[in-house]
């Protein structure tokens, strides 16, 4: 990637060039730009318009990271600064090609187009500034300037140099070594541990070391200084580079260390004195050898397609693959704030927590005492050479290797420390903010509109859990087609047809609770909840609404309920046995009333109160006018019938209610383990293994869920299903859901709720049976749609917590979810 | 959905001249929400009575409807308008007996002048304010008033009395007043959604109340009520999310106009004292009866207009600013824009930034300060976005000085330390003043139970504000000193307490 500028008078052929050697959307032109700004590609007027126009466009470009060339004349040398301050501003380096045509020729072919009416003193104008810039252009900032004159032009051949930093063609695998610092012991111990076979002088000394799977091994720099080897340290690495069994990039201390060789006037401190000291007894010939190899370092290596970035002290996403001054300087010495703490030590900017790159980003430089993540970039100086110890990951499967120090090499100035103010509870407004598109990792992309995400926001900030235990909302459930059976709306045989049609052979059919969705997060201890969830006040769980909110405003009622459902697990053994000290579960919580006791009261019963006091005077009005001989008889009947439709609303809802006082008469229904330690189970997992998982809870707190398993092959296992079913509404249940046994990808529904016939006067009116005609016609098209991307994102979120991801992509899927749900879509689907 | 009219006056059966509708006939009426029927369970000559059916189609009422508009609901199917008495009611009695409430009968012209004996029932009335309403409504009419709370379910008595009652009214009216009293009456009690709001609304109660309306000690109430409270926008979008699935008992209404004047239109009905407000004044802060600050002189008996204890709180915020000679703010929390509308008016703040979380806040902000007309060189200095002070954001960087006025008792205490660390930490402003009620002074409101806004997450002591800002100032290198809004009460100190941060 870079900035290419053609510089030469109007007709030397830049176009022409242009055309020949780039791809049409890569050149920018002054003459386009003028053309979008005025309508006339040759109105000098409207020149400084076009140029910012081609400014942005090229900046835009440049931060977008592709090659651009401008096609302007660039003959004076404010132009081509200002051109060149752009690509500065963009970490990007900028070539020149000049062409240099005779002054006749240019005139010549200007002649030849009608709309270049300005005159031929307008060419020799150019011409003089070219020249005045020709002698003095290697000066400009270029990284290099290419002048071609006559036949070289026709005969120019454009080839691309890969950047030095830009290794995206090794695929690994890696280990990433953290800093040495002259411990040539423990890294010798450590390259055995992780398999190496080093490669010995005759003087026994390691040179050089391949490992038997063709591993690659990354230095992230500070090989030398404070420790007792620094010479060993460099004769080994400097043979595995040589050989191609290591890269290495350069540290702050190497950086020192070469210009202290060079002669320069440094401060002698921090561990150089005794690199000096070392190398002074090494003959020249290495002391030279071992100069040009650190100098020759660069400061940053993408790797891995870009997966990848290894620099010593780390570096921000706009950073990579960029070359500067500025880059190089935040890859050796990191973002430091210009301040000093105690120690005198600079006081660095916690770029790691902002840092929102999909690359991986491995560093050194700080030493910590256990390497940790950090929104995927991580730190693997252990400050072995201060009595740490050396830490190599190992890429691609982020497995972490140390081998202690032998001893304190070096006294540090100030003690280890964690990474100060380490903050993963804070997310940043651009993680949710404005039209988003949710990459999901079993393909496809989400897209959220704007509108969406700030209801969403709202909602979020106001109402939420902490977004560290807000790991997955709940994606809605759509119903199965309208049944066309008499009285009923809905019914499980089109449930079944519609999986049945989707090729999948097993469904479960489960209860539905009548309660409210609940999801349980739940920590074994403390410990675990701070170390999965870097959740630190002590609290080991919770359990939120659909939307996120807390089940209970009540803290210690909230404990409370997460203690009891913890030990519901451990005495089930399912913590050994998933291998996990956390889960998340899907749960539907018991009864509807406590958490919906409102809503009940003002709207159900309110409905029910004035239709058993209204309809019964209807009833004995209409009696006295028939009795009267009047013609009444059919909306008597049909009001009778309503009244009998009141009493039966008023029982659907009285089901779902009883009373409860704090956590007396709550109960929990899990149905699903969600995610466990390095698993996202609701993906993985049939249903099957997760009913005779969660069946095993036995306790006061947890309400089991009944269910059947049905063959969709088989006529009579879905008779049997159906029947159930019909018992279970017929007894007031809610209804139940029917899943694909197994979990199944694509366009296929993860659930499919059919409701009873009684339920349905809570949600469509206690009349609704009268009306079954018009409400047939109900359109199922948008629910099903949302029913499938909600469930996407809500798996997505899974899949990110067990894949260790950073807090932020974990919340981008929630949150994505919640944005889903206020899309407008009948609620009574 | 049903309301019968009896007379003893002999002959009974002149009702039926009266209301122009046979008493042995039964006669529909098609009405755009469903079907009027008149019918006589009685006709006799001691007694004759004529009932008002009608049948609301809820499905109907819904279909017919776009599914854009902001009661795109539940509520919709389960809805009490096909059982009780509403302002559909109303209106179907309107249409049904037009000539009767003109007082137009020529077969009866001297029965329809004057008072005869009635009887009106209404199984199942919506009555909010309770029985003790319809007798101030119904009584001062000349009629004996009978109205019984409706238990909400006889199968849960703990749930109490539902909003209905069954009302019967008995006295001697003139049935076209009767007529139209119930044609006022019923909206007015329902106070619910008004389906048929039009602007000839004004002259249909001018019209309907004449001879009653303008001597009734309720007129005030009355005529609020009838026209229906002007109501702010609603988001679309929002209001959809409050009625999700087994979400819907969520109630997602937002804090934003906790000091707005009731013109403003909260739905939070306790919040807003506008029953109770004297003539003249803005209920101070949204608490039924706040004392004036110079305790000792009853409420009802203030006669000057006292400062509403939020423009004493924006006062002493822009006072404090412009002492701490702060040129840039921004109003973290800045709802409806009234401090940003206020900050505007002071040149030497050359840049005022509303921030709030709700974007419906925003558009009342924004529709507040006359954004679309606002001059320019004004507008230059003024930023209204969205944004939530749990997530940090590089556009609240820059200021001198930021504000939290009555925000921070909005969020939930375990996520005050995301806030303090995006306002203090990322952030950073020189000045940050933070106001927030100070719970002590609640005893000083004499009908508040509770805390001061449904919305609010706690309400701090004095000693606790202090712990809080300690910890605050320790953690991000911050001073902070206090000072008191709305008259220091010597024993509990102020409604309002501010700390004013300042850096270093």
């Amino acid at each position: 990637m870079s900035l290419v500028l053609l510089v030469g008078v109007s007709g030397s052929g830049k176009s022409t060039f242009a055309r020949e050697h780039f791809r049409p959307t890569q050149v920018i032109s002054s003459d386009f730009c003028r053309g979008l700004v005025a309508d006339d590609e040759n109105d000098q007027v409207a020149t400084p318009d076009a140029f910012d126009v081609l400014h942005y466009i090229v900046g835009t470009r440049l931060r977008r990271g592709l090659l651009t060339v401008v096609d302007a004349t660039n003959v004076q040398w404010e132009a081509r600064k200002k051109l060149i301050e752009l690509a500065k501003s963009h970490d990007v380096l900028v070539d020149a090609i000049v062409l240099d045509v005779p002054e006749e020729v240019a005139v010549a072919r200007n002649a030849l187009r009608p709309d270049r009416d300005f005159g031929a003193h307008v060419i020799t104008r150019q011409r003089k500034d070219l020249r005045r810039s020709l002698a003095k252009m290697s000066r400009d900032g270029f990284r290099r300037v290419h002048v071609l004159r006559g036949d070289d032009i026709a005969a120019a051949t454009v080839t691309y140099e890969r950047a030095w930093t830009d290794r995206r063609d090794l695929t690994g695998p890696f280990d990433l070594i953290g800093d040495v610092h002259g411990c040539r012991a423990e890294l010798e111990t450590l390259l055995g541990t992780l398999g190496w076979e080093l490669r010995r002088d005759d003087a026994g000394r390691p040179v050089g070391a391949g490992h038997p799977e063709g591993r690659t091994a990354v230095f992230v720099g500070d090989l030398v200084d404070r420790g007792p080897d620094s010479p060993g340290v460099l004769r080994l690495v400097m043979g595995m580079v040589a050989a191609g069994t290591a890269l290495c990039v350069s540290g702050n201390h190497e950086q020192k260390l070469v210009r202290a060789l060079n002669g320069r006037k440094v401060t002698v401190a921090h561990g150089l004195e005794r690199s000096l000291e070392q190398l002074e007894a090494e003959p020249e010939a290495f002391r030279e050898e071992a100069r040009a190899f650190m100098d020759g370092l660069i400061s940053h290596y993408q790797l891995d397609d870009g997966k990848l970035v290894v620099a010593h002290a780390g570096l921000k996403e706009a950073y990579h693959g960029r070359a500067s001054g500025r880059v190089r300087s935040f890859a050796l010495y990191g973002d430091t704030t210009g301040e000093t703490d105690e120690y005198g030590l600079p006081v660095r900017y916690p770029w790691a927590k902002d840092y929102r790159g999909r690359a991986m980003v491995v560093y050194g430089h700080t030493p910590i005492p256990e390497a940790e993540w950090v929104n995927n970039t991580i730190c693997v100086d252990t400050g072995c050479v201060f009595g740490g110890k050396l830490t190599a990951l190992r890429y691609p499967t982020r497995e972490l290797v140390s081998v202690p120090a032998e001893r304190v090499w070096y006294e540090p100035a100030r003690p280890l420390a964690p990474v100060s103010g380490r903050d993963p509870g804070l997310l940043d407004i651009g993680d949710v903010q404005g039209t988003r598109y949710v990459e999901i990792q079993t393909g496809g992309k989400i897209k959220i509109r704007e509108e969406n995400s700030a209801a969403a926001l709202e909602i979020m900030s106001r109402f939420a859990v902490d977004p560290r235990w807000l790991v997955y909302l709940p994606p809605t459930m759509a119903p199965p087609e309208t049944s066309s059976l008499e009285g009923y709306l809905e019914h499980p045989a089109e449930a079944f047809e519609e999986f049945h049609q989707a090729g999948v052979t097993e469904v479960v059919c489960e209860e539905k609770h009548m309660g409210s969705r609940a999801v349980a997060v739940l920590a074994r201890t403390p410990e675990a909840a701070a170390a999965r969830f870097g959740v630190t006040d002590g609290t080991r769980g919770v359990v939120h609404t659909r939307t996120g909110r807390p089940f209970f405003d009540d803290p210690a009622l909230m404990a409370e309920l997460v203690s009891r459902l913890g030990a519901a697990v451990s005495d089930a053994g399912l913590w050994e046995e998933l291998g996990t000290d956390w889960m998340v579960l899907d749960a539907e919580l018991l009864p509807w009333s406590a958490k919906a006791g409102g809503l009940i009261r003002e709207q159900y019963a309110a409905v029910g109160a004035a239709a058993r006091a209204a309809l019964p005077e209807a009833v004995a009005v209409l009696e006295a006018a028939a009795g009267r001989g009047m013609g009444v008889g059919e909306i008597l009947d049909r009001t009778r019938r309503r009244s009998g439709n009141a009493a039966r609303f008023s029982e659907a809802y009285a089901r779902y209610c009883w009373p409860v006082s704090g956590l007396d008469g709550i109960r929990l229904a899990p149905f699903q383990i969600l995610a466990v330690e390095g698993r996202a189970t609701a993906a993985e997992e049939p249903h099957a293994w997760h009913l005779a998982a969660l069946g095993r809870l036995d306790s006061g707190i947890i309400a089991p869920t009944r269910h059947v398993f049905v063959s969709l092959d088989s006529e009579a296992s879905q008779a049997a299903a159906t029947e159930w079913w019909t018992a279970l509404t017929e007894a007031g249940g809610e209804g139940m859901v029917v899943k694909p046994a197994h979990p199944s990808a694509g366009r296929v529904q993860p659930g499919v709720k059919v409701r009873g016939r009684e339920y349905l006067r809570i949600i469509y009116g206690p009349d609704y049976t009268e009306s079954l005609g018009v409400l047939r016609r109900r359109f199922l098209g948008r629910k099903r749609s949302l029913a499938l991307r909600e469930n996407a994102l809500g798996l997505e979120a899974l899949a990110r917590l067990a894949g260790g991801e950073p807090l932020w992509r974990v919340h981008e899927a929630v949150f994505a979810v919640l944005a889903l749900e206020s899309e407008p879509v009948d609620p009574r689907l | 959905m049903l309301l019968t009219i009896s007379t003893t006056t002999r002959p009974a059966t002149d009702l039926g001249f009266l209301l122009h509708k046979h008493p042995d006939r039964v006669q529909r009426f098609d009405q755009s929400f469903g079907v009027a029927r008149v019918l006589y369970p009685e006709a006799g000559a001691e007694r004759c009575t004529a009932a008002l059916l009608l049948e609301v189609d809820p499905i109907r009422l819904v279909r017919s409807r776009g599914a854009s508009s902001p009661d795109f609901s539940l509520g919709q199917y389960v809805n009490d308008r096909p059982y009780a008495a509403s302002s559909m009611m109303a209106v179907a009695l309107a249409d049904v007996f037009r000539t009767a409430r003109a007082g137009v009968c020529q077969a009866r012209p001297e029965l329809a002048a004057g008072p005869i004996d009635l009887e009106i029932t209404v199984p199942a009335l919506p009555c909010r304010g309770g029985p003790e309403l319809a007798h101030l409504l119904f009584e001062p009419l000349g009629w004996q008033v009978e109205a019984r709370a409706l238990p909400l379910d006889e199968g849960f008595p703990e749930w109490g009395d539902s909003r209905y009652v069954r009302l019967v009214l008995r006295g001697p009216v003139r049935l076209a007043d009767a007529l139209n009293h119930l044609y006022v009456m019923l909206p007015v009690l329902d106070d619910a959604k008004h389906y048929w709001m039009a602007p000839d609304e004004v002259d249909k109660l001018i019209r309907a109340g004449e001879g009653w309306l303008a001597s009734h000690p309720e007129r005030g109430r009355i005529t609020r009520r009838y026209l229906g409270r002007r109501r702010g926008l609603t988001s679309t979008a929002f209001a959809r999310l409050a009625e999700l699935g087994d979400d819907v008992e969520e109630d997602l209404a937002p804090p934003t106009e906790e000091e707005s004047a009731p013109a403003e239109g909260t739905h939070t009905e306790e919040a807003v004292p506008e029953e109770t407000a004297p003539e003249g004044t803005v209920p101070a802060e949204s608490v039924p009866g706040e004392p004036a600050p110079d305790e000792g002189t009853p409420a009802e008996e203030t006669v000057t207009v006292r400062t509403p204890l939020a423009r004493l709180r924006r006062d002493a915020v822009v006072a404090t600013l412009a002492e701490e000679g702060a040129r840039t703010v921004i109003d973290l929390g800045c709802g409806s824009g009234q401090l940003v509308g206020e900050l505007l008016t002071h040149p030497e703040f050359a840049k005022v930034t509303g921030v709030d979380v709700s974007s419906r806040a925003l558009t009342m902000a924004a529709r507040r300060l006359k954004l679309d007309r606002m001059p320019e060189a004004r507008r230059a200095r003024l930023d209204l976005f969205q944004g939530a002070l749990t997530y940090t954001d590089d556009r609240f960087a820059g200021y001198d000085a930021a504000v939290l006025m009555e925000v921070v008792e909005h969020v939930d205490p375990p996520r005050l330390p995301a806030l303090e660390r995006v306002v203090f930490g990322t952030a950073g402003p020189r000045v940050v003043i933070v106001t927030t009620p100070n719970s002590e002074y609640n005893v000083r409101y004499e009908f508040l139970t509770g805390m001061r806004h449904p919305d609010h997450r706690f309400e701090w002591t004095r000693a606790e504000f202090t712990a809080w800002a300690e910890g605050v100032c320790r953690e991000y290198g911050y001073r902070v000193r206090y000072r008191p809004v709305g008259g220091d009460d010597p024993e509990v100190g102020p409604p309002t307490q501010m700390g004013v941060f300042s850096r270093g």
